[in-house]
């Protein structure tokens, strides 16, 4: 008679009886079915499976019981301890909550010597008073800044071309800095620039400061200048010898850049993305094209076919995935979003695709006329005539104005994602977001409907795709993992 | 394998009580003497001063020469190890020596308590269910004896937490006498399940001290079978979340078995989702001891038969930047990919090679065997004869 009792002892086969434990499912394709739960955690299961489990009917010798156990889709009698490791797991998805604004975006200018066709924003115009920040507003837009209580602050300067007020950035960052020395915060500049107007002083300067660049490149030359025209048609040529200059002084990983995609990308992601590669870029955010500003006015959206940028996504995804399959770490940002919801318990820094909203609590935005918007589409709106997203002015209103203000308050409050019609059951729900803005602006409500809703319809497709792509072959999940680090 | 304790030859000057003496160990005579110190003699002349005189067998004879007063020993055969603050145990009634310390290793530790509250089938220091409070005397009564510049201390079982507040004495002792002292100590975890034990720990404030504690399955019942104790898996993760609520560094110690190894790539799935803020996840290969060897059927597989899981595993650990290393494990058996993880762990007292091995160019980078591989091991171990670089073994 042995000392040791068989595995009988604690793990009766026969015993039945389970607790679900919350969960959506949503079908992924044919009769394969997706679970998640609101920490992230996910499945894929066949259907008959999944009635089974709902209607109680698995039990210890399945093997998808110790799946959906180790992943606390249900609970058995034998252990209690996932609602402990679930509490944890929901307060570290919402630890971003804790912290509160910590994107705060200048307006400095918005001049600017290029005339983008999807540009929302920005003027051409000498006129200084008119589209410049003032002194004023500046200073209280710092005084705003650091009522924020998150611990880490980045100041985004954007435009129009904010080197234009380059005498403004100056002071913002000298005046931030001084009152950092009190508040001790993890204080960070990035001043998103075109480039073509960079100097050796706003170099020198950048580097005394730690500031980081952001520009605009959208691929090889002919596209990028039909995209980004200015005087002289020499955009590409300036952001390339920019890029290179400012690696030059400032360090190759302090320069990073963005690409627009338009009507005139989507036949040619794979130029663009080479162009990344031979820039020497180590990744690419492939964006769809926002549905704002002169965007709108010029039609550009409505020529803009969903399922068109889905297919510039996707066969972009894939040459990306090759690339990195040869050994070239080479990030995709907006599936890194969604991965980093799928494959970890955190939730990434990125203001457009979270539950709360980004909107005032992610991100504010301090115009150049003093106006403070809950993110930068709402400023983009409010020059398309629409000042639904304006908080409040720097010069007549308080910090407490602006961020218990109703506007920014009902918009949040409406929007949450988990309790939205139809989001509320969408088993992709957890690795998507809340956008009010955006929902606002194409069908004039912060919710939206859903089935209307490009956010929803591309969100859920990319879902489905690489939930796809990582179920076909596990060395893209390991590229994946690689990403969300 | 190293000899650690044995029966010597004790002589006892008349009215010395007969007990149980902890002595540090003097070769050379240039330091203060202390009333624990015991001078190991080699030659002539000997010198005066201290409580207790001990030779080798061979040198046995010289101990006549020892001042009348002082206790004298002839140690036991296979002692010739012992060096200059070495710290011993003597039974002045029977002669019996048992090694604690050797100022020399890195691999010291201290057994706490023969007892747990556990009952694991791999248990390589079977748990008895005694009195054995004494044990925890001499390691207070040894720790002053120690180099205060000792590296490193570890300590095991049976549980060291079932002492409670007195074992938290230790480690405060610990702080206190061994300043520069890594400490780690090995245990089930489940005693920390009461947030005062995690928060007594805590409150040791120990610069560097780290737990080590197994978990076996990401499944409760399936860990409680291995552990052969109800409840354990519960008990368990709430001892870590208690412990790292309170910022103490936990290590996840994984014994790769038969009733283990298909649960692994799950399992570190499980430890990324749920436990990423661990400090160090160890999969280790199986040592063939206590009761492993009675359980030696149910447990024993061919690591070589693991490949496949052990590398998802580390892989999915990797991938999330979670520290993970591969102990026990001889380099010939490991994929390839896998070692860049493997470390050398096995303490220095029971590492052992096999003849196989000398002719091997990767063993001085291999952890070799337990000592109990005699019982059983790989039939796949093979030298490799061809030079490895270096670069096999970056990450």
């Amino acid at each position: 008679m042995s000392k040791f009792q068989q595995i009988g002892f604690y793990r009766d086969p026969k015993k039945a009886g389970y607790q679900l434990l919350p969960f959506n499912f949503t079908r992924l394709a044919g009769q394969e079915y997706v679970l998640t739960n609101a920490v992230g955690e996910s499945l894929v299961l066949p259907r008959d499976k999944l009635e089974t489990f709902i209607n109680r009917g698995l039990s210890k010798i399945h093997s998808e019981y110790d799946d959906l156990k180790s992943k606390h889709f249900l609970m058995d009698d034998d252990s209690s301890v996932a609602l402990d490791l679930l509490a944890l797991k929901t307060r570290t998805k919402l630890q971003f909550l804790k912290n509160f604004t910590s994107l705060h975006i200048f307006v400095v200018s918005l001049r600017c010597e290029h005339s983008c066709h999807y540009c929302q924003v920005s003027r051409q115009s000498d006129d200084r008073l008119a589209f410049d920040m003032s002194e004023e507003s500046a200073r209280r837009a710092v005084d705003l800044v650091f009522r924020s209580p998150s611990p880490a602050i980045k100041i985004e300067f954007q435009g129009g071309e904010p080197l234009l007020n380059f005498e403004r950035i100056r002071q913002i960052v000298a005046w931030a800095k001084e009152r950092n020395l009190a508040e001790q915060r993890n204080l960070q500049f990035v001043i998103a620039t075109n480039l073509a107007l960079i100097t050796d002083e706003h170099l020198e300067f950048c580097k005394e400061h730690s500031i980081l660049l952001s520009t605009s490149l959208d691929g090889p030359e002919d596209l990028h200048n039909k995209n980004r025209p200015r005087p002289g048609r020499d955009s590409h040529q300036r952001v390339v010898a920019g890029i290179r200059r400012a690696r030059a002084a400032l360090g190759h990983d302090r320069v990073s850049a963005l690409m627009t995609t338009t009507q005139a990308s989507l036949p040619r992601v794979r130029e663009i993305i080479d162009e990344y590669v031979r820039q020497e870029i180590d990744g690419i955010f492939l964006r769809p094209l926002s549905p704002y500003g002169f965007a709108v006015k010029t039609k550009a959206i409505s020529a803009y076919n969903r399922d068109a940028w889905f297919n510039f996504y996707k066969e972009g995804l894939a040459q990306i995935i090759e690339i990195n399959r040869k050994g070239k770490r080479f990030v995709e940002f907006y599936s890194t979003v969604i991965l980093t919801k799928m494959l970890t318990p955190f939730t990434p820094g990125y203001v457009d695709l979270v539950s709360p909203a980004g909107i005032g609590i992610g991100a504010l935005v301090y115009n150049y006329d003093g106006d403070v918007y809950a993110s930068d589409e709402g400023r983009m709106l409010a020059e398309m005539g629409d000042k639904k997203f304006r908080l409040g002015n720097l010069l007549t209103d308080s910090y407490e104005d602006i961020i218990y203000s109703e506007t920014l308050l009902d918009a949040l409050e409406e929007s949450f994602a988990a309790s939205a019609p139809m989001c509320s059951e969408c088993a992709f729900e957890p690795f998507c977001g809340a956008d009010p803005v955006y929902h606002y602006a194409t069908q004039k409500d912060f919710v939206g409907k859903k089935p209307l809703s490009d956010f929803c319809n591309r969100h859920m497709a990319m879902c489905r795709h690489l939930i796809a792509l990582m179920r076909e072959d596990p060395e893209v999940k390991d590229i994946f993992l690689s990403w969300v680090q | 394998m190293l000899t650690l304790s044995g029966r010597g030859t004790i002589g006892l000057p008349s009215g010395k009580d007969h007990g149980r003496a902890v002595v540090r160990v003097v070769v050379t005579d240039d330091e203060v003497r202390a009333p624990t110190d015991a001078r190991l003699v080699r030659s002539d002349p000997i010198p005066p001063g201290y409580a207790y005189y001990m030779a080798h067998p061979r040198d046995a004879a010289l101990l006549d020469g020892a001042p009348s007063g002082a206790a004298r020993l002839v140690l036991p055969d296979k002692f010739d190890y012992l060096a200059h603050g070495d710290v011993l145990c003597i039974w002045t009634d029977s002669g019996n020596v048992r090694t604690l310390h050797r100022r020399a290793s890195r691999h010291n530790s201290f057994l706490v308590t023969e007892r747990c509250n556990s009952y694991c089938l791999m248990c390589s220091q079977p748990p008895r269910n005694v009195d054995d409070d004494w044990i925890i005397d001499e390691i207070l009564e040894a720790l002053p004896l120690l180099d205060p510049a000792t590296p490193e201390i570890g300590f095991t079982g049976g549980e060291p937490t079932l002492l409670g507040e007195r074992f938290i004495g230790v480690l405060r002792e610990c702080k206190r006498l061994l300043p520069s002292a890594s400490v780690h100590v090995l245990s089930n975890g489940r005693k920390f399940a009461d947030p005062k034990l995690a928060r007594a720990w805590a409150e040791v404030d120990h610069p560097d001290l780290m737990v080590g504690i197994p978990i076996y399955s990401d499944i409760s019942d399936r860990h409680d079978y291995v552990v052969q104790a109800d409840g354990a898996f519960d008990e368990t993760i709430r001892g870590i979340l208690n412990l790292k609520r309170a910022r103490q560094r936990v290590e996840i110690r994984v014994v790769i078995h038969k009733q283990t190894y298909t649960g692994l790539p799950r399992l570190a799935e499980f430890l990324a989702r749920n436990l990423l803020f661990v400090d160090h996840v160890a999969l280790m290969g199986l040592e063939i001891m206590g009761f492993t060897r009675a359980n030696l059927d149910l447990l024993w597989i061919d690591p070589l038969e693991y490949q496949r899981e052990l590398k998802q595993a580390v892989r999915t650990l990797a991938g999330y930047n979670m520290n993970v290393s591969i102990y026990n494990h001889q380099l010939c058996l490991l994929d390839r990919d896998l070692w860049p993880y493997a470390v050398q762990s096995i303490s220095d007292w029971k590492n052992e090679y096999i003849p196989e091995c000398a002719q091997c160019s990767v063993r001085e980078r291999c952890g070799g065997f337990f000592s109990s591989a005699q019982y059983r091991r790989s039939t796949n171990i093979k030298a490799f004869t061809t030079d490895i670089p270096a670069s096999a073994f970056v990450r």
